[in-house]
């Protein structure tokens, strides 16, 4: 039997696979993030347990009146069994200092905001106060900005900010002051990695003031071909200013890998069908496979789908592989007991089997 | 002639890392040493300007020496712990440590000044009313150039809200 490890909804934060916004192939996820903190306490890593014990005390009682989490559960991470952390790190709710990853113990009363079937949650005693993201699916900046500033308004007028008239919302570490802003944007890039034009386009973008990382966020190896865009400043943009910047490179970086794909196309059709196949039976058939595989065949059936080379296979699906292929996603699947390879490679062969394909 | 390392000159510069903000380009040679040092690891092409900055701070601070801030009477923390982890303790930190953050803010943002949104306390003065006025407005401009009426009018509410209460 698979078991739920949250409370509440099993499904909760995974809104985004639905694979709705534009550009879905190439952008699976756009992300914003508000970094904040409570005047008259302590920030993260010199706050006591008096203090984070009553800023998640002042959060749940402020996100309870407002519209976007209201109802929501606070998840509190060293109450959480390490499953349970896993599971909010692999959907990317949590960072993961948040969870104490890597070994270290998670703080006391470090906990997730989580509301019911809303793309909103915040992050809270983590390295500032809270941290309050909204994740949509596609490429929906103006959206994700909608849903946290809503969120952030409605916060703010019931909690004490530490705001300060020159430097702006005061935050734990320099990089993050001003806004506290970080918007990242999640893309798939295949093209431009087999056409060896991604270093260029990743120079470039470090040039204009925006940073890349894998897909786990700061420090992750990029997997899969998966890049996170995002804001390198803060301070002295406004928040707008800052979403459009990085709203038309992003638009520019998906014009460069749709013409890679084409010349791709043009240049070594047979060699593009031959690997998106090859991916796609490897997918299909294999009967274990290690997560890291997994996202690097599943790059190859996405870039398949994406150039209608393989037809029946929704991006949604393929999204949701990705989530479900990890480790602590297997356990909801149940293994019994068998080899997590095992269960990983049984548990993809499934979800393609229900949607038969075609080929172009 | 090898270039030696800029930050260590003991090792041979044989990284060179350019940085361009605000249309002004700075290169920077390094040994490979003191550039995985400062997080500009050639391997993955994404600077960690704080690692990198934080390093240079040392010289401006030992020049205010005599009148400089030593610790947070807030938090405790003191410079030298701002240094080592690159964190402030609480909000106090920021006023304490001005001087040397505003130097920093400008090498990592190129600026100081916060031109994003206005908070607005749970009991604000009148002071805090205009300046989020001011920035609302500046809102409801971008958003009536861009032709999105639904927010210009949520943002005209707000705005005649702040200037109706007392």
């Amino acid at each position: 039997m698979a078991r739920n490890l949250l409370p509440g909804d099993p499904e909760a934060g995974l809104e985004w696979l639905d694979a709705a916004g534009p550009h879905s192939d190439i952008v699976l996820s756009t992300r914003i993030r508000l970094a904040r903190n409570l005047q008259g306490f302590k920030f993260g890593p010199r706050a006591d347990a008096g203090d984070r014990a009553e800023v998640l005390r002042l959060a749940r009682g402020a996100a309870e009146q407002t519209g976007e989490l209201q109802g929501a559960e606070a998840l509190v991470i060293p109450k959480l069994e390490p499953a349970a952390r896993q599971l909010l790190l692999e959907r990317h709710l949590v960072s993961r200092e948040l969870v104490g990853a890597d070994g270290t113990t998670p703080n006391s009363d470090a906990a997730l905001l989580l509301g019911p079937g809303r793309p909103v949650s915040v992050m809270v005693n983590e390295e500032d106060h809270l941290r309050l993201q909204s994740l949509v699916g596609g490429f929906r900046l103006r959206d994700a900005w909608r849903a946290i500033e809503r969120l952030d308004d409605e916060m703010g007028t019931r909690l004490p900010y530490a705001f300060h008239t020159e430097f702006g919302y005061l935050t734990s570490c320099p990089t993050n002051v001003g806004t506290g802003l970080r918007a990242s944007v999640l893309m798939h890039l295949p093209g431009l990695v087999l056409t060896q034009e991604i270093g260029k386009v990743l120079q470039g973008i470090s040039q204009v003031g925006l940073t890349f990382r894998g897909l786990y966020g700061e420090g992750s190896e990029v997997v899969g071909n998966f890049f996170q865009i995002s804001n390198q400043t803060t301070l002295g943009k406004t928040e707008e200013d800052l979403i459009d910047h990085l709203q038309r490179i992003v638009q520019q970086v998906v014009q460069y890998e749709t013409q890679a794909r084409q010349v791709l196309l043009r240049d070594a059709r047979t060699v593009i069908e031959d690997k998106v196949w090859r991916a796609y039976g490897l997918l299909r058939h294999a009967r274990s496979t290690g997560f890291e595989e997994v996202m690097n065949l599943l790059s190859g059936v996405r870039l398949g789908v994406g150039l209608e080379l393989i037809r029946g296979v929704r991006v949604y699906t393929l999204n949701r592989i990705m989530i479900f292929a990890q480790a602590a996603h297997l356990e909801l699947v149940d293994g019994d007991g068998q080899d997590a390879d095992v269960t990983r490679a049984a548990y993809v062969r499934q979800a393609l089997a229900e949607e038969p394909v075609e080929s172009a | 002639m090898a270039t030696l390392c800029d930050r260590c000159a003991k090792n041979e510069a044989s990284i060179h890392f350019t940085q361009i903000q605000n249309n002004e380009a700075t290169t920077r040679h390094l040994c490979e040493g003191c550039a995985a040092a400062l997080g500009l690891d050639p391997g993955t092409g994404s600077p960690a300007p704080l690692a990198d900055f934080l390093a240079q701070m040392g010289k401006p601070m030992a020049a205010e020496q005599g009148g400089g801030p030593g610790t947070c009477p807030t938090c405790g923390l003191t410079l030298a712990d701002f240094k080592r982890t690159g964190r402030l303790g609480c909000a106090r930190c920021w006023s304490v440590f001005e001087p040397s953050l505003k130097g920093l803010l400008r090498k990592l943002h190129g600026g100081t000044q916060h031109v994003g949104k206005v908070y607005l306390p749970p009991d604000p003065t009148e002071m805090d009313r205009t300046a989020r006025v001011v920035s609302l407005r500046r809102s409801l401009q971008r958003a009536v150039d861009e032709e999105d009426f639904e927010r210009a009018a949520g943002l005209r509410d707000q705005i005649r809200r702040l200037e109706v209460q007392p």
